[in-house]
């Protein structure tokens, strides 16, 4: 199947008011008889939710938490960025579509990209009706500040609990669907299959998992807006619970792939302590602006370091490496995301590492305190410091933060057209699933952005186009071959691992997976390490299948089965971002083949082979994938190689 | 540093089952590690040994989601102030301790399993009127209606409650008063709030009577154990608008 991205014709600037004013629609009456899924309930799905609900379709939404109060969207700390130009330095729609299209090395779609600055706008106006708690000057205007060294100020915020903020806006206009009885709510409900009938998505296999019980669900249309995948590491600063198993379901049936191995590693992250590890601590990026980023210039003192007879306080000035200064004098520490990771990779690998692992680098304020005081540092970063504090047990005023680069985001997801549908018609994807926005590697603050313009602003209306054509179709049965199928297939799959009779819990096949992944797949890639990786992983996959035990009950609450049938999704994915990793023979954003770099050590794009999005057609679980090319084209931006020397 | 120590455990199988504490013995455990982290560890020797795993919630081990809810020494969300469970580290703890661990206890919470509860009653009080009444797409210029910064911030601090539920497993009358009041007094706050301000004290206010939470008599222990420390002035004000609504309703 060739792949269609549907992008309307005209200029970038009219083609979603063109778009919006050319589609069919579906009149009132008519809504309320046409059902539709929404799996997730976090920015994207929680505002899709809504949003369908209020224009009057039919619409059950699902979550696996307790509430769809506690999606993942609730962690994102820094902001989100709007092209409101309140502060009148210069920001334009134009502006944060070129840094976007830029930031993501040229490896997003231009249209897409373009609406998602024009709605942008809307989402603040949207945000703040709701009553979202902004934070404000004295003057009671909107504050905002710059983010991920981009040039002007167009992240709006609140403290450093945004997406916690925003979250709760689109739960409480979920919450007033729910009660006017547009949307019903799955809670602790686990999507496990996608069901096509006369090939198009027409409802959803989910797990009650309180009582085990598998439920068939149909619908006119199905929305996918379940995260991102970044826990294929095991290691992560995502929630526990974050997963790909719905995307992947969707993979396995029809809907492609695109650009699985685009992963954003951030670089300022709490280091690993042990082995006991479940998930790893974001620090907020802001941190960069006053900290300076070091490890010893020698190796001894390194050594001393990492054995604990030496500390940070013990090296004088001239025997310390600031890298980041040194090797990028014009951005120095504000490097972009992918840049400072890889450089402090370097470091570590090199055997310049500052705690017992030798994976951490320091981010020191002693220098920022004798300049401006104790007291300034504690008004800016005061909770900051205090939550390093909790969780390092280390007075950060007194000694430099510990850091390391950690999984964070996964720019890669189901591939979608201009519509947000998946290859599967009738199927939508929004959000973190989705590849559509960021390219190769994601602005800070975007992300809130894409989930919320997905929800509130595009999908409600492209899903109307067509869903123009069902209004005849009536209710979906449940009791067709199709539906009998799909639930038989998941039962079966639920039934080989409750009887597996096997010896190790699930979590140990997940860090095998995890360290292969962060070690052959995570900052820097190269063709060996990769092919090995593809073996490794069949071979985990297959100990997997052997030799994984769950404890109790499939008819019963059963948190370890619900891990097991995620890690045996990820055991596929894993595969599949190898193989888009060995294919993609340049390195761009969060991307970084070791064969592809300049003489300085920077990377090196190919845009003359690579300048397409690859998308990945699902063959078998043991066969290989097909790919194929959108080929991306740019009209409006110049593609340049980017240089933060 | 590693430290061995003695788990209590309240094991219950399903809302309807007595239940009851279980002794566990779990030996060196990193006192870099979090409480969770101990519990992982223990659930793992459990799988291992043939044994059913303890089943808790938890989900972002950041404390942001509010999922996390365990009753550790006679405290919702163990020693320390101003952490969830998932934020308490076991360097809190001595080598050779014994903890005990139980789950929210509320007549609206139902167990479900173990030390994982039911807190759907918390949604229903949401959807009760914790909303402005706003559809998508039909909203002005963000900046057209300046707000206070004081009152920005105040709404700011109400609206960090997580809806974790200490504060009702804290109150010996399990009352919802402080999540409650915390949503109540946020849009209170905001302009944005105000057109259905009586509405919402009122409806929320009764669907937290229906859902089975008690009075509130004030001691004052929700905020005491409040992981986000919501005031108490929250309560102080939902009492004012809920007072203002009862006499300004018209039905
Ligand atoms: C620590 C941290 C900080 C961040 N900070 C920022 C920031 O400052 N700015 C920014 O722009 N971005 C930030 N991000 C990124 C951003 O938070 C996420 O990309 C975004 O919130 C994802 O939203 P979503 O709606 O796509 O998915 P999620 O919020 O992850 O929601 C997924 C939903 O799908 C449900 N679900 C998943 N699988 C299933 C299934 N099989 N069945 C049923 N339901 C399912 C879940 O229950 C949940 O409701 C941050 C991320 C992290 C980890
Ligand atoms: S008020 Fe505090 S204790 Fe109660 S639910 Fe909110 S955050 Fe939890
Ligand atoms: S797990 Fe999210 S608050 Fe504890």
């Amino acid at each position: 199947m060739a792949l269609d991205s549907k992008i309307p014709k005209g200029s970038i600037d009219k083609k979603w008011s063109q778009y919006k004013s050319e589609i069919k629609l579906v009149n009132p009456a008519n809504k309320r008889h046409i059902n539709v899924i929404v799996v997730g309930t976090g920015l994207a799905g929680g505002a899709a939710a809504a949003s369908l609900g209020e224009m009057g379709y039919n619409v059950k939404a699902f979550c696996f938490q307790d509430s769809p109060r506690r999606a993942h969207s609730i962690a994102a700390q820094g902001g989100i960025n709007a092209a409101k130009n309140y502060q009148n330095d210069g920001d334009s729609v134009y502006r944060l579509f070129y840094d976007t299209i830029k930031g993501g090395d040229y490896r997003a779609r231009e249209a897409n990209v373009h609406r998602l600055a024009e709605v942008s706008r809307n989402i603040i106006d949207q945000c703040v009706a709701q009553g979202v708690p902004f934070a404000r000057e004295y003057g009671g205007y909107l504050d905002n500040r710059s983010f991920g060294g981009v040039q002007v100020k167009r992240t709006f915020y609140a403290k450093g609990q945004t997406g916690q903020q925003l979250l709760l806006g689109a739960y409480s206009a979920l919450s007033r669907q729910i009660a006017a009885k547009t949307v019903t709510m799955y809670n602790r409900h686990e999507m496990l299959d996608v069901v096509i009938v006369d090939g198009k998505a027409r409802g959803i296999i989910a797990r009650n998992l309180i009582t085990g019980e598998i439920e068939r669900h149909s619908a006119h249309a199905v929305v996918l807006a379940t995260g991102g995948y970044g826990n294929v590491f095991f290691l992560s600063t995502n929630a526990m619970g974050s997963n790909v198993s719905a995307a992947w379901k969707a993979h396995r049936k029809g809907a492609y792939f695109a650009n699985p191995c685009y992963t954003q590693i951030h670089p300022t992250c709490l280091p690993r302590s042990g082995d006991h590890q479940s998930k790893l601590t974001l620090m907020s990026e802001s941190l960069r602006n006053d900290g300076r980023i070091w490890v010893p210039k020698k190796k001894e003192d390194a050594e001393a370091i990492q054995q604990g007879k030496k500390n940070a306080n013990d090296i004088p000035e001239e025997d310390r490496d600031f890298y980041l200064e040194r090797r990028y004098p014009a951005f120095g520490n504000l490097v972009p995301r992918d840049v400072a990771s890889r450089a402090a990779k370097e470091r570590c690998d090199a055997g310049y590492g500052v705690n017992q692992t030798g994976e951490a680098v320091y981010l020191d304020f002693g220098y920022a305190i004798k300049r401006m005081g104790k007291d300034a540092i504690e008004a800016k970063y005061g909770n900051l410091f205090q939550m390093y504090e909790k969780i390092a047990d280390e007075n950060p005023y007194e000694l430099p933060m510990k850091i390391y680069p950690a999984v964070h985001y996964t720019m890669g997801g189901v591939w979608v057209d201009y519509d947000l549908m998946t290859t599967v018609p009738g199927l939508y994807c929004a959000g973190e699933a989705n590849f559509s926005d960021h390219g190769a590697n994601r602005l800070g603050a975007s992300a809130l952005m894409q989930g919320l313009a997905d929800g509130y602003f595009v999908l409600p209306y492209t899903i109307g186009n067509y869903l123009a054509d069902e209004i005849r179709t009536g209710t979906i049965p449940t009791d067709s071959p199709e539906f009998d199928k799909a639930e038989a297939e998941v039962k079966g799959t639920i039934d080989k691992l409750m009887n597996n009779n096997g010896t190790k819990p699930v979590d140990y096949f997940h860090k095998l997976l995890g360290s292969e992944m962060w070690e052959k797949c995570g900052m820097a890639r190269n063709a060996e390490g990769l092919k090995s990786a593809i073996e490794e992983i069949q071979k985990i996959r297959k100990d997997f299948w052997a030799n994984v035990k769950i404890p109790g009950s499939a008819n019963a609450m059963n948190p370890e089965l619900e891990k097991a049938l995620r890690v045996a999704d990820f055991l596929e994915l894993g595969e599949l971002m190898c193989r888009d990793a060995l294919m993609r023979e340049e390195s761009c954003g969060g991307h970084f083949r070791e064969e592809h770099q300049t003489e300085e050590g920077e990377a090196l794009r190919h845009d003359d082979k690579f300048a397409f999005v690859g998308a990945w057609e699902f063959k078998g679980t043991d066969s290989e994938p097909t790919l194929h090319k959108e080929e991306l084209v740019y009209e409006n931006v110049e593609m340049k190689q980017r240089s933060y020397k | 540093m590693d430290i061995n120590v003695t788990l209590k455990v309240w094991r219950q199988n399903g809302p309807n089952d007595k239940g009851d504490f279980k002794e566990y013995q779990i030996n060196k455990v990193s006192t870099d590690s979090s409480f969770l982290e101990m519990m992982d560890m223990l659930n793992n020797q459990l799988i291992e040994n043939g044994e059913d795993p303890i089943a808790f919630d938890h989900d972002c081990r950041e404390g942001i989601c509010g999922m996390c809810s365990m009753y550790i020494n006679g405290r919702p969300h163990g020693p320390g102030d101003g952490i969830t469970t998932c934020q308490l580290h076991m360097r809190s703890f001595k080598d050779g301790d014994t903890i005990y661990i139980e789950p929210w206890r509320a007549t609206a919470f139902p167990i479900i399993k173990d030390l994982m509860v039911d807190r759907t009653a918390f949604d229903k009080i949401m959807q009760a009127g914790g909303f402005v009444s706003v559809n998508t797409g039909s909203a002005q210029d963000a900046n057209n209606i300046p707000v206070r910064k004081e009152d920005a911030d105040e709404a700011f601090k109400a609206a960090a409650c997580i809806g974790c539920g200490a504060c009702v497993a804290a109150c010996k009358n399990a009352s919802a008063m402080l999540f409650t009041s915390a949503k109540v007094s946020q849009l209170a706050l905001l302009p944005q709030g105000q057109t259905e301000a009586t509405e919402r004290a009122l409806n929320m206010v009764a669907e937290m009577d229906a859902q089975g939470f008690g009075a509130c008599t004030n001691t004052g222990a929700c905020m005491a154990e409040c992981p986000k420390e919501i005031s108490l002035e929250h309560i102080a004000r939902l009492n004012r608008e809920y007072m203002a609504a009862s006499l300004t309703s018209r039905d």
